[in-house]
């Protein structure tokens, strides 16, 4: 019995190890990761430089593709409910190839898989800070820009961006920003549009109890930085400090820190300012009794700005049918299909005209961002930083 | 002695109080989450009158059912396989002394004891690799997909089924096993007749623990799965983020109504197994009796 209790504990004692071990690697790969994207960064200006790096990684040369050519059946890796299953039909039928779509419900989920290799799946979906993490990883592949002219319908806005300068590695096809929505009927119409509404104590005090925030470190504490006129990755410790001290202090006018469900809360009238996402809050707009009563923003002072891109694994079994399917999907048709299903806005200049009435207004109003795009802002990773953010976020929080 | 103990009025009162609360706190969840799957309204949580859209669109959803699917089969499949290498597992164990069977033993456990994420980390790896080995060497081009799930399903669900056959074994007297060898019984015909029926609640408890774990793994499938093999939980949790409707507990719903069927049909198991289930067999009189007498005979 004494010798099945010592090799039970020396059974115990190797898992720990593998646990530690593994942990180890997953340490190792990270700081690599954020050391490489902040080379990548700071290369960017030179393309030169950046194209050494490309050099460095064979799995980085682009795939050797026609226009429209496929190469076997394609297997998509996306967010759940992102493009409708018809389109992929479409798709499917149009290049007499099969289309599968398989879905994770995060970056970071989905970047080991991909990283690790051999995952099978030709197209992947990553947000924009994701996109600069695999690319230094070389986890994905340099796109063949010939194999995709409608590149050339993506605003100017959405062609040079930090997180991957020039589009090489990636294609924006859907884009949404984190702002604020009101219930006009309690607020007025003649509301100023500034995040003071829920940081000053004045303007917030009236609606006291009635106000969510998200409960998110990067976006809450953001929303503060913004409002105080710092970048919102910042990687001072004095703004950072501030902006906690700020979302403390609007705890006491608060109903909730609430990621899920402040879209429902605002439209079912238990509250009616919101901090949330964009595409978000249209759908639960549309679904209000009366839809006029409700507006989103981007307060004056700005606010973030994400960018969901589609890429090609470096090891993509097909990497022909991938291209094509970006090309695809980079089409004003089928771009403005995408965001009439998903209520996302569309980077796509060509989409613009073909999007839905009622979408029109909420997907591409330029009075929605009230400080005009330049006040929009990409989160991006601050690498040693971040820790800074959660442990700020949970002080504010109290 | 026993049932005879007075209690007093105030401890009875107390102890259906007790009775009532665990019950109202494992079910009333469950309750609140059928009911809400009937809610014609877009939130989860707020009621807008009886519908079954809900159930109608998961049969239009095309993803959705095509992630059960997956799910069944991976369930089916990683069951079969665990019970068989569990059982086997158990019974070598418990039955047999070889060398490094104590090491055997405590490796055993392992599955049970590491956390989901270490585990899924080794398998996403362990599939990486052995890919590249694999197609390189017969220069194929598999990926991961359903087969690589079931692997990793297989891999964790031998421990719990070799657990629950084992605590079943233990419990057993191996006199009966002796008495059949002693009448000339081969190892076979002893394992066929007596043992056999003997675990088969035990085994059938396994399968339906594996069963379970299958169904509601999200950590580990995920890592080891590939193209064309989402399951229904990883869908679920995907779905989430655009916000919880009563789709959702459409599903769940689905889910429960499966798993309870399995639960009825595993106590429908263990009731007839009293009789022989397994020893009937192919029809032979004397198996039908030979395993259900012995067992009402042993004092």
């Amino acid at each position: 019995m004494k010798a099945n209790i010592i090799l039970r504990s020396s059974a115990i004692l190797i898992a720990a190890g593998l646990v530690a071990a593994s942990c180890g690697d997953d340490d190792g790969d990270s700081s690599e990761d954020t050391t490489a994207a902040t080379a990548v960064e700071e290369a960017s200006a030179d393309t030169a430089a950046t194209e050494d790096t490309a050099a460095e990684e064979p799995d980085a040369a682009t795939a050797d593709c026609a226009v429209g050519e496929t190469d076997g059946n394609l297997a998509i890796y996306n967010w759940a409910e992102y493009i409708d299953q018809e389109e992929l039909d479409a798709f499917a039928a149009e290049y007499d190839i099969s289309v599968t779509m398989d879905t994770y419900d995060s970056n970071e989920a989905m970047q080991p898989i991909i990283s690790a290799g051999n995952s099978g799946f030709d197209l992947i979906g990553p947000s924009d800070y994701m996109v600069t993490i695999l690319t230094a990883a070389g986890s994905v592949q340099a796109l063949n820009q010939a194999a995709i002219p409608n590149m050339a319908n993506l605003l100017p806005e959405f062609t040079d961006l930090a997180y991957d300068p020039g589009n090489q590695y990636s294609a924006p096809y859907q884009w949404g920003t984190t702002g604020m929505a009101l219930n006009t009927s309690v607020v007025g119409a003649d509301y100023e549009p500034t995040w003071g509404l829920i940081f000053d104590p004045e303007l917030a005090g009236e609606f006291s109890g009635q106000i969510t925030l998200l409960n998110d470190p990067r976006e809450t504490m953001g929303a503060a930085l913004k409002y105080l006129g710092y970048s919102l990755n910042t990687t001072s410790e004095e703004e950072l400090a501030e902006a906690t001290d700020l979302v403390s202090a609007a705890r006491d006018n608060l109903a909730a820190f609430d990621t899920d469900q402040a879209d429902e809360l605002l439209v079912s009238g238990e509250t009616v300012i919101a901090h949330g996402y964009s595409g978000d809050m249209f759908v639960q707009f549309l679904d209000a009794d009366d839809p006029s009563e409700y507006v989103y923003f981007v307060p004056k002072e700005g606010g973030a700005r994400w960018v969901d891109t589609i890429a090609i694994p470096f090891d993509a079994p097909h990497p022909c049918s991938a291209h094509t399917f970006i090309n695809w999907l980079l089409s004003g048709e089928h771009g403005a299909a995408l965001s009439n299903w998903n209520y996302y806005s569309t980077p796509n200049a060509a989409a613009l005209d073909l999007l839905d009435e009622d979408l029109v207004l909420f997907l591409t109003d330029p009075s929605l961002v009230v400080g005009g795009v330049e006040s929009l802002e990409q989160f991006v990773d601050t690498g040693d930083f971040e820790i800074n953010y959660s442990d700020a976020f949970i002080e504010a929080k109290g | 002695m026993r049932g005879t103990v007075k209690l007093s009025r105030a401890t009875r009162a107390g102890m259906s109080v007790n009775a009532v609360a665990v019950y109202l706190f494992l079910y009333a969840p469950i309750i609140l989450l059928v009911v809400f799957s009937f809610s014609n309204h877009r939130n989860v949580g707020q009621w807008g009158g009886f519908t079954f859209d809900w159930y109608r669109e998961f049969g239009d959803n095309e993803s959705l059912r095509r992630a059960l699917w997956v799910s069944i089969k991976v369930a089916v499949w990683s069951t079969l396989i665990s019970v068989v290498l569990g059982t086997l597992s158990a019974l070598a164990l418990e039955r047999f002394t070889f060398r490094g069977q104590k090491v055997f033993d405590g490796l055993l456990y392992l599955p049970i004891i590491i956390p989901d994420v270490t585990m899924a980390v080794m398998m996403l790896l362990f599939f990486s690799e052995a890919l590249d080995v694999v197609n390189g060497v017969f220069g194929l081009a598999w990926t991961k997909g359903i087969e690589t799930i079931t692997i990793s399903h297989i891999a964790f669900n031998i421990s719990f089924v070799s657990i629950v056959v084992r605590a079943r074994l233990q419990g057993m007297d191996d006199t009966l096993e002796q008495a059949a060898m002693d009448l000339y019984a081969t190892r076979w015909r002893t394992f066929r007749y007596v043992t056999l029926p003997q675990i088969a609640p035990g085994i059938a408890g396994g399968a339906l623990l594996a069963v379970t774990l299958s169904l509601d793994d999200v950590v580990v499938t995920q890592f080891s799965a590939g193209p064309g093999a989402t399951t229904l939980p990883v869908y679920v949790f995907g779905l989430i983020r655009r916000g919880v409707t009563p789709l959702i507990n459409a599903t769940s719903v689905i889910m429960l109504a499966i798993s309870i069927v399995l639960i009825l049909l595993s106590l429908l198991l263990q009731r007839t197994s009293g009789s022989g289930f397994i020893g009937r067999g192919r029809g032979e009189p004397e198996d039908q009796n030979s395993p259900s007498i012995s067992q009402k005979e042993t004092p």
